[in-house]
């Protein structure tokens, strides 16, 4: 009999929507053709692919030639903060965004201001790890162009309040008469559980993944409202606008606006499930296990995402203890990252290292049962105190 | 030497491998010794139980250990070795298969266990990821230490030796001279002897051997 395994990684990747795999499959068969082509077999796929872009356009509120289809999440977020700051240096060189941004953000601002003599303001959060729309104010410069502030954080799930960010830059816009700053956020996490309706937000510029929402890896979009300019980040061919030449992954398009329509037509139904599991799983883990601490919002958070300390134990140990006890989830531990380094989110919240060092992330999915949740429960506790009797550690109680 | 990097398959981490038909992050005697650690610490020290004891890391740089050693004062070797190890999968194994090795065969004489190199610890092992290996094989670190504190207590001042001096930051041209000069001169926090030599501001990687003299320096001078 196979052993038990329960999946909570859904943050890091999702299975595929079989509606989506349906959808995908005629293009990875007899839909074969090159949508640039000249010929019937590649206008039906330029067809398709023409359609799957007014749908994504419609889920998020744009519309179609609004959309560039791109690699993913980090190829968007690439795009949005090289191309846009490179296109628009002549208006300005600082940049704003904020220290608990995906990587993709933050080293491609950290390129630009190291390697092309840009400006960038680092914004701190406060210790739920939110950011302040006044504090976004204050740092607006006359040669700010850009802001980027993500909707949700991939780590500890808070929400930004990007919609009153969207509001007050486009209030400071006309207030000076300037076209900029403009404002990117990146939704990968957002997406199926937060509405991410352009005009909304008040964004110009949205990052969206598909394999954190059912769909297939290696594709994404980039939000690129009418009137604004890039540059491109590769040269060869005239699709997406030129932004983003190259043949287009037809099947993963197809198959992640599919995704993308069913995560936001079955958005409702999944956050109220979800959040109820999500609070009784954190609020059964600070109850039952001690030395345990939240990171980030208890309430403008991810229907998803759970992020716990577990206070003197390291975070490697416990995910592969948790593995062993049929558990997967990931962590914020130094040891699980290529730099050694321990979570860049949760040392922004104040929290000292060690903290960071022992953070877990369990990221709940569609389906996720109550009686998972009460199988790692179950479990927590024991591997738990199995580690914290190998460590010499007693991390001060002020964290917990 | 099979001292290569053996892991990975599957998502979860992301240690790069050379090997990459094994079914599990580690070889199978890491993890042996990450499940069931042997020799640790399961109680408060007992008076008389350990003659000397030796830490090394810090929570803070993800990697703490400490080991409490008995060593038999006529024979000089080392009977038990306890340790209790905050970190990741492959500190918790090499600390465990640390205290097998310095005890088995009636226990490793003094000199043998400060000649231990963590090279053989990684082997015993069955290799450990690259970049796994500068954190994680600390244990070779805390039994110098501890071996000095037995000296130390048993007032045997002239065997307690210091790591040998070397280049700590290349980056910063900082020696270990100069950081036993700066704790010398009253800085025994990273801080103050960071403001003194400029130790690792550029080099972070370092900082968790930084931290390490600067303890070995200020227990040898203020006690």
């Amino acid at each position: 009999m196979k052993s038990r395994q329960i999946y909570l990684d859904h943050a890091a990747a999702t299975p595929l929507d079989p509606r989506a795999k349906k959808a995908m499959e005629p293009f990875l068969d007899d839909q074969y053709g090159n949508p640039s082509s000249f010929h019937r077999t590649g206008k039906i796929v330029k067809d398709a692919l023409e359609v799957a872009r007014d749908k994504a356009a419609l889920v998020v509120g744009a519309i179609g030639d609004e959309i560039i289809f791109t690699s993913g999440g980090t190829e968007s977020d690439n795009l949005a903060i090289l191309g846009f700051a490179r296109a628009n240096k002549e208006h300005g060189r600082h940049i704003i965004t904020v220290k608990t941004e995906h990587p993709a953000v933050l080293q491609a601002a950290k390129h630009l201001e190291v390697k092309e003599g840009f400006e960038v303001t680092y914004l701190d959060v406060d210790e739920d790890g939110l950011v302040g729309v006044e504090d976004v104010l204050a740092a607006l410069r006359p040669e700010t162009i850009l802001v980027s502030v993500m909707l949700a954080n991939n780590e500890i799930g808070t929400i930004a309040p990007v919609a009153e960010i969207g509001t007050a830059i486009k209030k400071h816009r006309s207030k000076t008469s300037s076209n900029f700053p403009v404002l990117h956020t990146d939704a990968c996490q957002a997406v199926g559980s937060l509405e991410v309706n352009v005009q909304k937000l008040g964004v110009d510029l949205m990052t969206v993944n598909s394999s954190k929402i059912y769909g297939p890896k290696g594709v994404g979009a980039l939000y690129v409202k009418r009137g604004i300019k890039l540059e491109p980040l590769q040269f060869g061919g005239h699709q997406e606008r030129g932004w983003r030449p190259g043949t287009e992954n037809v099947a993963g398009i197809i198959g992640f606006v599919k995704a993308l329509e069913i995560a936001e037509a079955e958005r409702l139904g999944y956050a109220e499930k979800l959040i109820s599991l999500r609070d009784y799983f954190i609020g059964s883990i600070l109850t039952s296990i001690p030395k345990t601490r939240l990171n980030g919002h208890k309430d403008l958070r991810l229907p998803n995402n759970v992020n716990i300390s577990f206070l003197d134990i390291e975070g490697e140990a416990l995910l592969l203890y948790l593995d062993a006890a049929g558990i997967e989830a990931s962590s914020g531990s130094a040891c699980t990252s290529a730099s050694l380094d321990p979570s860049h989110v949760i040392l922004a919240l104040g929290l000292p290292f060690e903290v960071a060092h022992g953070s877990i992330r369990f990221s709940l999915g569609r389906s996720t049962t109550k009686k998972d949740i009460d199988f790692v429960l179950a479990k927590l506790p024991e591997v738990v105190t199995k580690l914290r009797q190998l460590s010499p550690v007693n991390v001060d109680q002020k964290y917990f | 030497m099979g001292i290569e990097a053996k892991k990975i398959k599957g998502s979860g981490g992301d240690v790069e491998s050379h090997d990459r038909t094994q079914s599990w992050f580690y070889s199978d005697v890491v993890k042996e010794h990450f499940f069931k650690p042997q020799n640790f610490l399961d109680h408060d020290p007992l008076p008389k139980e350990f003659n000397a004891m030796g830490k090394v890391g810090s929570p803070a740089c993800g990697d703490e250990l400490r080991v409490w050693l008995y060593i038999n004062p006529k024979t000089e070797r080392i009977e038990s070795f306890k340790w209790k190890t905050f970190g990741c999968g492959s500190a918790i194994a090499a600390t465990s298969i640390t205290s097998v090795m310095v005890t088995e065969n009636g226990g490793m004489t003094l000199e043998d266990a400060r000649n231990l190199k963590p090279q053989a610890i990684m082997e015993r092992l069955g290799g450990l990821p690259t970049r796994k290996f500068h954190c994680s094989v600390l244990s070779d670190k805390a039994l110098r230490a501890a071996i000095n504190d037995y000296f130390r207590q048993s007032a045997q001042f002239d065997k307690i030796e210091a790591e040998a001096s070397r280049l700590i930051d290349p980056v910063a041209r900082v020696t270990d001279k100069d950081i036993e000069e700066a704790v010398l001169e009253g800085a025994v926090t990273l801080e103050a002897v960071q403001e003194k030599t400029k130790v690792g501001v550029a080099n972070p990687s370092i900082l968790p051997g930084v931290e390490e003299l600067i303890r070995f320096y200020k227990e040898k001078y203020f006690g």
